[in-house]
């Protein structure tokens, strides 16, 4: 009560303001969709950079885990002096003999062998392909298989067979399997049985051009060291594994061992993708401030053209708060249609996008629940001008100067 | 019609719409004061000079005069939509110039009922929804206001199309929508700028008719007017002039129409 003994100032309830608050939007549908329309666009690009690099990210992982996480592998390394450790002959063996090893396969560089199409080809140009021996279940310890024909088996590791890794039958030319197909190893010409799939988890083995050990040992004088040992353990025994490794890899030289484990480098990169694209949501920002403009200026434009509704208001009884109030809600109502449409937008954007690449739909909460915040702050902020002029309008004025 | 008295009886210093006194009983109505309106220009306009005048319950009142002569800014000051330069205005007893901006409206919202020439409905509502907006601002809960809005539609003559748009109503049943939501409040007094100014010869008689039914039925009414025929049909005249009132005369028998 006020000295008058009037009440004080009274809010309207929440349902008269929503009715005053739509009045706008309820009379001119096409004009308060057009001004929603920038908040909507920038909203949408935003939820759609936030959703794509979230959902790519997603999916990224989610092939990790199918190619699987427990792959470790063991590389020669350095030693001190800058010369190259060679992991024993021994190594896969040993390897497999820690508990909780599944599967143990391995490649060794072949020094000194080069491959080409045909022996023509002069021999600088070598395309930067490497000949490596491979055992005979590699492929499923990489969780990869061929393209085209047969991987080498027991008795093909014997033979001058080839199996050329994806970039490597690219790069030589050969997209087909030919009966009679043959390429140029070392010094002589080596059959080609088979072409790879990309390797996710060892990507130098799509420039690769493998052969048996035995093969190997036999046509291209190669010594039998391993240069990479692959192993599958079993996922809860992955960490003890990882650090035993070294020490049984090379019992000598334990710090000339390199350890990796492919699929964390693989996770790592993922994350990195799925850092959002800057660019896109920096046009978001600027779409969201021409929607405030365009908030702003309907809402200024409102004001004017509902002058009379104003001064009436005023004589009915309402307070300059009740029509800053009024004309503020409108304005955050706006914002809000543009949020929740371009939260929409975006979701379904990113949603088909993601189908099409096979990935989970993920729409971060930053993204969609942030969004809408934005939308309502900015309608707030567009709103605020007009509707302390609205309010400050003299209802004598409003209502005799029409 | 049910009398709902009006959500603000705590105070001992109001009275009651329906004339039952909770304080100053004696009060009039409306009392305007040796009230000056001057708006500022060069040179600057006196819109009003000295005018007094008291208006008691249940009274009929015309003002007339010519165009310029202050009228709309009388009403004003009257309807406390705008504040005198120097003077007072009290409604029910209460002194406008004592009281805050919000007070003030919530005055207008509980005490007072406008009428104006241009009617000032919202086209996208129904003329019940106009009414009914007629009580959004005094604090009554919404089904009330249809309620009773229906009741002030019906006291006009058009308790058949409440859900009609002004837009489908004729300049007379438009401006009868207007009186019913400067009644539904049941104010102590209804102001009316020249109610009939944009209405044909024959309508505006009607309108007349209603407001002298209004009357009789106990509202407190003032008609501002240029037209001099229509003052002279009011049980009062007053006549204003360059701002003053020159004349204020009671007509012993009063019969509006
Ligand atoms: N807001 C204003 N600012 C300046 N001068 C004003 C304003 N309102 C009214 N006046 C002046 O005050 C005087 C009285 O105006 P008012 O509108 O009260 O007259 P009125 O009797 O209602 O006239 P009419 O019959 O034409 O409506 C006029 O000279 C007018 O020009
Ligand atoms: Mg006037």
């Amino acid at each position: 009560m006020t000295a008058t003994g009037l009440p004080a100032r009274r809010r309207l309830p929440a349902s008269d303001l929503t009715r005053l608050a739509t009045i706008g939007l309820r009379t001119r549908k096409l004009r308060a969709a057009l001004s929603a329309l920038g908040i909507a666009i920038g909203v949408a690009a935003i939820v759609a950079v936030l959703g794509l690099s979230a959902s790519s990210q997603a999916g990224l992982l989610a092939e990790i885990n199918q190619l699987g996480t427990n792959l470790l592998t063991a590389t020669d390394g350095q030693s001190v002096t800058g010369g190259v450790v060679e992991l024993p002959t021994a190594a896969p063996a040993m390897i497999g003999r820690i508990g909780g090893v599944q599967q143990v396969q391995s490649i060794g560089i072949v020094n000194g062998a080069s491959a080409y199409r045909n022996p023509h080809i002069p021999t600088a140009e070598t395309n930067g392909l490497t000949v490596q021996a491979a055992s005979v279940g590699l492929l499923e310890a990489l969780a990869t298989g061929v393209a085209q024909g047969h991987y080498l088996n027991a008795a093909t590791a014997r033979e001058p067979v080839a199996v050329l890794g994806a970039t490597t039958a690219r790069l030589l030319g050969i997209d087909r399997i030919y009966p009679g197909e043959r390429i140029w190893v070392g010094t002589q010409w080596f059959y080609v049985t088979g072409i790879l799939n990309p390797a996710v988890l060892a990507s130098d083995i799509d420039t690769s051009v493998l052969v048996g050990y035995p093969a190997a040992e036999k046509y291209l004088s190669f010594d039998g060291h391993p240069s990479t040992v692959y192993l599958r353990a079993q996922n809860e025994r992955v960490d003890a594994v990882d650090n035993l490794l070294a020490g049984t890899a090379n019992p000598e030289d334990p710090s000339g061992v390199n350890i990796s484990q492919p699929s964390a480098a693989l996770v790592a990169q993922a994350d990195a993708k799925g850092a959002f694209d800057g660019l896109f949501l920096g046009l978001g920002a600027v779409a969201l401030l021409v929607g405030a403009v365009g908030v702003a200026n309907i809402m200024i434009i409102s004001v004017l053209e509902r002058r009379s509704e104003i001064g009436l208001r005023r004589a009915l009884g309402a307070t300059k708060g009740h029509i800053r109030t009024q004309f503020l809600s409108e304005a955050v109502l706006l914002g809000l249609l543009g949020g929740v449409l371009g939260v929409a937008v975006g979701a379904a954007a990113t949603s088909i996008y993601a189908h099409t690449k096979h990935w989970a739909t993920v729409i971060p909460t930053d993204a969609w629940a942030g969004g809408i915040a934005a939308s309502l702050l900015i309608g707030a902020l567009a709103g605020l001008i007009p509707a302390v002029r609205a309010a400050r309008l003299s209802p004598t004025r409003a209502l005799w100067s029409v | 019609m049910s009398h709902v008295p009006p959500p603000i009886s705590e105070s001992a210093a109001l009275v009651a719409r329906d004339g039952a006194a909770l304080g100053d009983a004696e009060a009039p109505v409306l009392d305007v004061d040796r009230v000056t309106k001057t708006y500022p220009g060069e040179p600057p306009v006196k819109a009003l000079r000295e005018a007094s005048l008291t208006i008691g319950p249940g009274e009929l009142v015309g003002i007339v005069g010519p165009s310029g002569s202050g009228k709309t800014t009388l009403l004003q000051l009257m309807g406390t939509l705008d504040r005198p330069t120097s003077g007072r205005v009290r409604i029910t007893g209460l002194d406008v110039a004592t009281m805050a901006d919000d007070d003030v409206a919530y005055l207008r919202a509980t005490r007072i009922g406008f009428i104006f020439q241009q009617f000032f409905l919202a086209e996208h509502s129904t003329a019940l929804d106009n009414v009914a907006d007629g009580l959004l601002y005094a604090g009554i809960p919404v089904g009330q206001r249809r309620e009773r809005a229906l009741d002030a539609l019906q006291l006009v003559g058009l308790a058949d199309r409440p859900h009609a748009r002004p837009t489908q109503l004729s300049g007379g049943q438009r401006q009868r929508v207007a009186i019913a939501r400067a009644l539904v409040g049941r104010p102590a007094i209804v102001l009316a700028d020249e109610p009939t100014g944009n209405l044909d010869q024959a309508t505006g008689q009607s309108i007349l008719d209603l407001v002298g039914q209004l009357h009789q039925a106990g509202s407190t009414i003032v008609v501002i007017t240029h037209d001099h025929a229509i003052a002279e049909r009011m049980p009062r005249k007053i006549e204003i002039l360059d701002g003053r009132i020159v004349a204020d005369t009671r007509t012993a028998s009063p019969d509006p129409s």
